[in-house]
This record gives structure tokens, sequence and C-alpha cells, in this order.
């Protein structure tokens, strides 16, 4: 970290309030740091490589030449305005862009040194080893919160080595619910609140156990006490996936996340990676000025 | 601050006493609220008249013997043959148009942009748009003609013809509602697609699914125009010969009501009566499901 203390002070001579704000956030979740110099990190399974991957929805480019590494076992988010393709870029990364009637997906996305849209290789397969959360919670509605949670593991892939009984209630611990909703996994999802029901979509997608978990701005449609606790749970959970979080919430990215990835759209509307670099680089001294007005709240 | 001493008109007071404009529309408004709600009011009249004088009529001649008694001449008996006969041809047509709408109209609701799914819309649109005399004489032409008689089986095809295409438009329109994020929060599961129509797309429409089917087994049970024409000249009960006519109520109605004998007439009314309870009781039972739903 000294390289980017020292790049702080180069580059901001005279740190304006808001960066001092964003750099005290930073300063009170060490965990960041730690992380990003743990060498056996990189030895972990979940690690994403993204290689000029661009994405179409017909003729139109919403996403252009993005080349970045999501390391595993870490928090990645990705941050920039609106239209910037950041939700469509964390569609490919599971191949759920191609569900789009006209959509493309060019470039290499690897998972573990594989590339995911390889001839052989089965979207249904690369789905339920990068897990996906959703901005709305989305539940299925007619189903008790034990099938929401269940369904995953009954609904595809191989036949679990464990009860479907203790798989959900893993889950639902993972997720931070069970104790809220262990005394009627029997009734609907759908009576759940909305922060419950984002809880819920995130254990039912740790019930099959994926080794990445993609959250597209999981916290837009909930309240303040709602979204912090689906950050408390994005830091724990952190130690067993890796984690792309997508949001439009400047403090959330810092308060959770390792690495920061800055998006921006050129004249074509293509959204293109401007900057990623660690959350504290990206927060306080930012390589691009783009980067620095963007964080520094003067527009977007 | 300027306006105290700005020495420009005094503004006059705001006044909410209404304009001439403002009243002539309320005026307006009231009038358009009552042609409203008396076009909405002509329609439970005619509803409230028809069961009305249904219910009067048909209570008169309903009795122990209607039920349980074939028809003998044209004094005694009852519609037990008629009734048995719908009992049986209602759902036989039922078992072929269900599975075939239903699929229909998953097709076309999962495959909305493909052009056979287009075509698929433009043809269950157009042969529900067939008057069902016209499907009746169809079944008349490629069923009864050929084997020499009238017979429950083309009654049943033609009503069945007549349900599939109510059941593939309303299951289209119904799996469609599921709404998108539900599919995607399967596929994102690692489900595979057909599993995700199956398992949860139409889990989550199968209510709804349910409700088409009742509907269009409501409007099959009282089609009347393909029964003329492809299942008459059997009075008498017929419980599982297909190949022969079959008595219904639909045509039961149709001809007693046309005979001149009182006792005839008032049959029909019961007949009336039955047909239009099993109706209404479908409606009903669905509705009530429907608001259920809604209001969980």
């Amino acid at each position: 970290m000294p390289e980017t203390t020292a790049r702080a002070k180069e580059v901001t001579a005279e740190p304006d309030l808001e960066e001092i704000e964003v750099r005290e956030l930073i300063r009170v979740i060490p965990a960041h740091h730690a992380r990003a110099n743990d060498p056996e990190a990189g030895d972990l399974p979940g690690a994403m490589n993204l290689d000029a991957v661009s994405a179409w929805y017909g003729a139109f480019r919403a996403v252009r030449d993005v080349s970045m590494a999501i390391p595993s076992r870490q928090v990645t988010a990705m941050i920039g305005p609106s239209g910037c393709g950041k939700s469509t870029l964390i569609r490919t990364l599971n191949r759920m862009h191609e569900v789009i009637p006209g959509s493309r997906v060019g470039g290499r996305v690897e998972l573990d040194g594989q590339d995911i849209y390889g001839s052989t290789v089965d979207p249904v397969r690369v789905r339920r080893v990068v897990g996906m959360v959703f901005q709305r919670p989305n539940p299925f509605p007619t189903m008790s919160i034990f099938d929401n949670v269940a369904a995953g593991v009954k609904l595809a892939g191989p036949r679990p080595d464990r009860p479907v009984a203790e798989i959900v209630e893993h889950s639902l611990r993972r997720a931070a619910l069970w104790d809220e909703v262990k005394d009627k996994l029997a009734s609907r999802a759908v009576a759940l609140s909305g922060g419950q029901q984002q809880r819920l979509c995130i254990a039912r997608a740790l019930a099959v156990e994926p080794e990445v978990l993609l959250m597209d701005e999981p916290c837009s449609a909930l309240d303040p006490i709602a979204t912090a606790k689906i950050e408390d749970l994005v830091r724990e959970l952190r130690d067993s996936v890796t984690i792309v979080i997508v949001t439009h919430n400047l403090q959330q990215a810092a308060r959770i996340s390792d690495q920061t990835a800055f998006f921006f759209v050129d004249e074509a509307r293509s959204g293109h990676l401007v900057e990623i670099g660690p959350t504290s680089a990206i927060f306080v001294a930012p390589r691009e000025q783009l980067t620095q007005d963007y964080v520094s709240g003067r527009f977007g | 601050m300027n306006r105290m001493t700005d020495t420009g008109p005094v503004p006059a007071r705001i006044s909410l006493e209404p304009t001439v404009a403002e009243a002539s529309r309320r005026r307006r408004d009231r009038a358009w609220t009552w042609a409203c709600f008396a076009a909405a009011g002509t329609i439970v009249f005619l509803l409230g008249a028809i069961v009305a004088m249904v219910v009067i009529n048909g209570l008169r001649s309903l009795s122990v013997q209607f039920f349980t008694e074939e028809m003998f001449g044209y004094e005694e008996g009852g519609a037990l043959a008629a009734i048995l006969g719908t009992l049986q041809i209602v759902p036989l047509a039922t078992l072929i148009a269900a599975p075939i709408g239903v699929l229909a109209g998953i097709y076309m609701a999962e495959t909305p942009d493909g052009r056979v799914a287009g075509l698929l819309r433009l043809a269950t649109e157009t042969l529900a748009g067939i008057p069902s005399v016209v499907i009746g004489i169809f079944a008349f032409t490629v069923i009864v003609v050929p084997t020499q008689t009238y017979s429950a089986f083309a009654a049943i095809v033609a009503i069945a013809v007549i349900m599939i295409p109510l059941v593939a438009r309303s299951t289209e329109e119904i799996v469609r509602l599921v709404p998108g994020s539900v599919r995607e929060a399967s596929l994102a599961l690692g489900i595979p697609q057909w599993r995700t129509t199956v398992s949860v797309v139409i889990r989550t429409a199968a209510a709804g699914i349910l409700t088409a089917i009742m509907l269009a087994v409501a409007r099959g049970a009282g089609e009347t125009a393909p029964l003329i024409l492809t299942n008459v000249g059997n009075q008498s009960v017929n419980v599982g010969d297909l190949g022969n006519a079959m008595d219904s109520l639909p045509l039961f109605i149709y001809f007693n009501s046309g005979l001149p004998s009182e006792f005839l007439i008032g049959q029909a009314w019961a007949a009336s009566l039955v047909l239009l309870a099993f109706v209404l009781v479908i409606n009903v039972a669905v509705r009530a499901r429907t608001i259920g739903r809604r209001a969980a």
C-alpha cells in the first residue's frame, strides 16, 4: 500500500473535503488492503479474467473492449453513470446476456483459465458456477421460502450429496436470513419484506454453491437498513465466494469492495472501462481525471 | 423584496370560484359518469333478467325425476340421458383440447418473436373466430359422413376444436404475465431452459392455466350448433358408446323447447337451469380463485 499513498500525495496536493470523507470511509474498513496482498488468494477457485469483452444488443454496442481481472475471493465493484454498460457487462460473466434475443458477446471471458464462451461449454453449467442476484428481489412467487432456496438444487444439476433441508438451512444462514424465517419456511416467499426477499435471493443463489456471485445493484430497491444488512453479508461472503457487484452508490463501493472498476460511456453510447484498481486508490488517487471527477461527485 | 416598492399594477387576489369552463367540465364529467354507470347497469340487468327467467321457469319443472330418469314419450321422464351425455362429451373434449391448447399457448408465449409463433397466433385467432356452426359442418363432413352415423365422437371433436383456441389464447396471455425476472432468476440458477419453463414458468402460471381451461369448459358445455350437426337422434342413456349418438343438455333444450308439450318445454327450462348453474358455478369459482390470488 505505500505505493498508493505516495501516489495519493502526488496527485492531490490539496485534497478537498469530499476526498477526505472518502478516505475516512476507507480507513474504517481495513479488510481491503489485507485481501489484496494475500498471496494465497490467487490459488483459490472463482477467478475471472476478461479480455476485450464487448456486448451488443442487435447493432448497438453496449460494452466496448473491456479487459480486466477479477481476483478470486475478493469483492470487485463496478461503478459508473447510468447507461455505461455495467449491468450488461456483469451479465456477460454468467452468459445471461445472450438470453436476450438479438444480443451478442465478443472477446474472451475466462473462469479459472477456461473460456466460458468456448464452443463446448454449456451456459447452464456456467450459471451454476457463477450465480447472480438481481436489481429487484425476484423470488419465485408461487413457491414457499424453503422451495425458493431449494429450487436450484432440486431443479438442476446432480443429486445433492446432503439432504436438501440441510442445504436450505446452511444457505439461509450464509445469507443471514435463517433466524428470521426458520419458523415459516413453508409460507410464501413473496410475503417477506423487500430486504428479506433480496437476502432470500442471495440464499437461493448460494444454495448451488457458486464460486462467483454477481450482484447487479442488489440494494437499489431497498431501504438503508436493508441495504446495510446486504453490505454486511457481502463482507462476510467474500471469504467463501468471489463477488462482483454493480452499484450506483459510491459510498457502498468504497465500503465493501476490494477493487473498483470505473466505467463510462463514449460518443457512441458504448460503455468502456476507464480505470480499475484497488478501491482505496480509485477513491483517493485515481489515475484518470474522469474518475476523479466522478468519485468526487462532480457529475453523474 | 422588490414587491413593496414595485409601482406596477397590484395583482388580483386568487379566486377559487369556478369559472364557466370549470363548471361546464364538471357537468360533462357528471353526465359521462352516469352514462358509463348506466351502460354497466345494463349488463347487470341483462344477466339478472336471464338468470331470473331461467331460475323461475326451471325451478318449476325441476324434480328428482329430472335427474334420475330418461325421457318416456311426451309426458313423462327426465333428462338423465342428456346429463350423462354432457358429463361425457365435455370432459372428453377437454381431455383433447386442454393439452393441445396449453402446449400451443406455452409455445406462443415462450417463443414470442419466432415466425412460427406468429403464424400460430394468427391461426389461433382465426380458429377462435370461426362460427361454431361451421365447425359443426366440418366435423359432420370429416367424421359423420365417412362413418355413416351421428356420433358422440364427432361431437367431442367439434367441441374440442372450439375449445382449443380459447385455451391456447388464454394460456399464452397468462404465461406471458409471468415476469421476465422470474425466468431470469431460474436461468441464472443454472436451471436449464426446459426445466425453467416446466417447473418455474408453468408452475407460476398454473392457477391461471387452470382458469383458462375451466372457462373453455364452460363455453364448450353450452355449444349447441356443432351438436345438432354431429350428434342427434338418441334420447336414451348412452354411457361409453362414442360411436353412436348421445343426448346432451344443449340438444335436450333445443329439441324439447320446440315441441308442443307443456311438460317437455318445462323440462327444457329445467335443463337450461342446470346448464346455467354449471356455467355460473365455473365462472364464479374461477373468479373467486383469481381474486383470492390477487389479494395474496
